[in-house]
């Protein structure tokens, strides 16, 4: 029995530096030479400064922007380091909300959300709009979503609604062969076009 | 539900399906010693292997061997890994400045990797180095893979082999799973992940600055290497704490389709290679289909709990209507790229099989949507299964299948070919009753003591969900979670270290113990009076065995969780 100790010792050093440096490395290299927007991180760029990346949502709350989804994401508490704080978009530390379905916070939380929301159009709140991500920095809204926001970003830039039900139109991404995924809105992608648009004129 | 929804899992199952048999006979002459196509690349790497840890590659092992083997190898790896996450932060590749990990937290870590649990309760890009990721975590990722997998080929051995000693040499089958059947396929789909926007990179997190002027920081790290392995090896540790919720981890609907059809892939292929390997490919589709059909019940419930919406939500005015323009339902949890279809295929998919990645937050599905993940992981992950471990599970439950039926007939049970006597059916019930004697006995403690209860996020028998979902996902060996479990704490550091234990080592032994004892055996020539392990008839025999086994253990405990909570909704009461 003792004879397998040997290999057993040798074996997890050789993988451990052909898995874990090789391998890893490699793909590195190589990913950063053929396809280097996405290997670091599908960064945006506006005026030589970073913006944000294509692939993780931010927290906007201006009227004057798009909406992404409510986010559950949480920072270390500054004043006390054993406590978090509520950190919308926090895209160093990922997470859900984990309320269960008949959980007293969402449903309180729930409430507030859509008082905010009926306000700015009569019709149904989309779903996607007033429940958390499972990643809490989910880039996309439905297309719904999108549309359901219209009238209070065209009264907040003064454009007309007509022009912004186009650009969101313009911005719905559709499924992958009209059959995978969902048709979703990068959120942060139609708001780079809004100021485009309203910079225009 | 959606016509497109259940196109997507139809297209899901088809490729599966299709994808099966040809990587069956590849795996099949990867473990049989022939050569393939990589051999001209691959043969001297592993020569070469062989050569610095002084192994014969035509020794064979007898199954105690062969087990030892195993055992010290993880224990190896174990030490590795612990250590290396007590002195990450003196170690380079670490650009966050992380600290050493707490020791409970490592231990936990370590054994839940070594075990291809992968239970997250480290938190990712907030605990972990990018060495730690690479060195330790993407490590065991391959090998903790490549040793369920050789130890599932042990057991066909077992039943494929006439009057041997030996079943195999387990240094031999760990390195030719890892060079010929993980790494090439990590290697390509790596980069079609890079390309579909999954970072890769060793530089620090990017600070960038919002179109509404406020500073986010952007966590990245060398991603794709780590994913693709985490799903092919049915592994489930996340590089984020999100895991494949993260944009970064799992950034478009291509993604996400491939990782569940890699999940299922090698789980699903080794179904065929045991066909093959004893000698008929329809004993492997047979096991394929009774896996198939349980796979497809827990996707209906799932999906269709999902999508009918929380009733929760009526009152506010929400609209969780499926149409053009939205996915609907209970998008709580969820990511919009995903919708419902692919977070409860994603859901059923990772907890059929001992994987436990997510991409939507189970804690937040639905009681009885919830209750599919739970329940797939209390069935013993044997739909599919993890890789190797769903095969050699789905064995055993064989063994008790056709242990009933001998039974009922009044016959020696044997199945392709071999004889199960007492030995066997005594060691396969020995294997199946030590995950209830972890995961139940140590919910039920948790569940009554301050320790146990301080950790649960819900209230109510919600709460109750989440601590059983702990432990069975730990015992389970399959590392998704109720999230919102603080499982960060001493008391659930250790008892999960437990159970992962025992879920994989003490389930391993007595099943190496039969791989042995049949490989001993002779094969019987099949005749009038054998039972036919090919048809409908073995096929639902096989399902109701592993349906009662796994009620009638576990369906007391369910009920004070998901089912007690699906019967509160619509009483108005909340917890």
């Amino acid at each position: 029995m003792l004879k397998q100790l040997r290999p057993a010792l040798l074996m997890t050093v050789a993988f451990t530096l052909l898995c874990g440096l090789v391998y890893p490395l490699a793909i590195t290299g190589i990913a950063k030479a053929v396809f280097p927007f996405q290997a670091n991180g599908s960064l945006i760029e506006q005026n030589g400064v970073v913006i944000g990346s294509a692939l993780i949502g931010q927290n906007f709350t201006s009227d004057k922007y798009f909406h992404g989804r409510p986010s559950a994401t949480t920072d270390t508490d500054p004043n006390d380091a054993t406590k978090t704080i509520a950190a919308p978009y926090n895209a160093s530390n990922s997470s859900g909300s984990n309320l269960g379905p008949l959980s007293k916070a969402l449903s309180d939380r729930l409430k507030d959300d859509t008082d905010k929301l009926h306000a700015e159009s009569s019709v149904a709140i989309p779903v996607d709009l007033v429940t958390t991500s499972a990643s809490g920095l989910d880039p996309h809204i439905t297309p719904a979503a999108a549309l359901y926001q219209v009238a209070r970003v065209a009264k907040a830039r003064g454009l007309p609604e007509l022009r912004l039900r186009e650009l969101v139109a313009a911005n719905v991404e559709n499924r992958l062969f009209g059959l995978i995924g969902e048709p979703v809105v990068n959120v942060l992608r139609l708001n780079i076009a809004l100021d485009r648009l309203a910079s225009a004129g | 539900m959606t016509i497109n929804g259940w196109l997507q899992i139809a297209l899901f199952s088809a490729i599966i399906i299709a994808l099966t048999r040809p990587v069956g006979g590849y795996m099949t002459r990867v473990f049989g010693g022939e050569r393939t196509l990589l051999s001209p690349v691959l043969r001297p790497l592993e020569i070469a292997l062989y050569r610095i840890a002084g192994v014969d590659e035509r020794t064979e092992q007898h199954w105690l061997t062969y087990t030892v083997a195993m055992l010290l190898f993880s224990a190896a790896s174990f030490l590795l890994l612990f250590g290396l996450m007590r002195v990450q932060g003196a170690l380079p590749f670490n650009p966050q400045g992380m600290a050493a990990v707490a020791p409970d937290l490592a231990a936990n870590t370590a054994i839940s990797f070594v075990t291809n649990t992968n239970w997250q309760n480290y938190g990712g890009e907030g605990t972990l180095s990018y060495l730690v990721q690479m060195l330790g975590l993407t490590v065991h990722n391959f090998v903790s893979a490549a040793t369920g997998i050789a130890l599932a080929v042990a057991l066909i051995r077992g039943f494929s082999r006439r009057s041997s000693q030996t079943v195999g040499n387990f240094w031999v089958d760990l390195t030719r799973c890892t060079l010929y059947v993980l790494t090439p396929i990590a290697v390509v789909v790596a980069l079609v992940f890079v390309w579909q926007g999954m970072p890769q990179t060793l530089g620090a997190t990017v600070d960038a600055t919002t179109l509404e002027g406020v500073k986010q920081s952007l966590a990245l790290g060398p991603v794709a290497s780590q994913e693709v392995i985490k799903i092919l090896g049915t592994n489930g540790g996340g590089f984020f704490n999100a895991n494949s919720a993260h944009p970064f981890e799992n950034p478009t609907a291509l993604t996400n389709l491939m990782q569940m059809v890699m999940i299922f892939l090698l789980a699903a292929a080794l179904t065929n290679m045991f066909g093959r390997m004893v000698g008929s490919e329809r004993q492997g589709w047979a096991i394929f289909s009774a896996m198939g059909i349980l796979f497809l019940a827990g996707v209906l419930v799932c999906y269709g709990a999902e999508s009918g919406g929380n009733p929760m939500f009526a009152p506010y005015g929400i609209d969780q209507n499926a149409s053009a323009t939205q996915a609907g339902g209970n998008m709580e949890g969820k990511e919009v790229r995903f919708g419902i279809a692919n977070s409860a295929l994603y859901a059923t998919v990772t907890t059929d099989t001992s994987t436990g990645a997510v991409n939507s937050m189970h804690d937040s599905f639905m009681p009885l949507g919830g209750m599919v993940p739970l329940t797939n992981i209390l069935l013993g992950e044997v739909i599919f299964g993890g890789v190797g471990s769903g095969l050699y599970g789905m064995l055993l439950f064989v063994i008790v299948a056709m242990f009933v039926a001998g039974l009922m007939v009044g016959r020696t049970p044997e199945y392709v070919g071999k004889k199960l006597e007492a030995h066997e059916v005594k060691m396969t019930l020995l294997a199946l009753l030590c995950l209830p004697l972890v995961n139940i006995v140590f919910a039920s403690i948790a569940a009554a003591i301050p320790a146990g209860v301080a950790s649960v996020a819900n209230n109510g028998p919600h709460g109750f969900s989440e601590i059983l979902y702990a432990y069975s996902s730990m015992a389970g060996n399959n590392g998704s979670a109720f999230a919102g479990l603080s499982g960060n704490t001493l008391w659930y550091n250790l008892t999960g270290i437990i159970c992962m234990f025992v879920g994989r080592f003490f389930f391993i032994v007595p099943m190496m113990a039969i791989a042995g004892s049949l490989a001993g055996k002779r094969r019987l020539a099949a005749s009038l009076g054998t039972f036919p392990t090919t048809g409908g008839l073995f096929v639902g025999l096989l399902i109701g065995t592993i349906l009662i086994v796994g009620g009638l253990t576990y369906f007391p405990a369910l009920a004070l969780g998901p089912v007690v909570e699906h019967l509160m909704i619509g009483t108005g009461t909340l917890f």
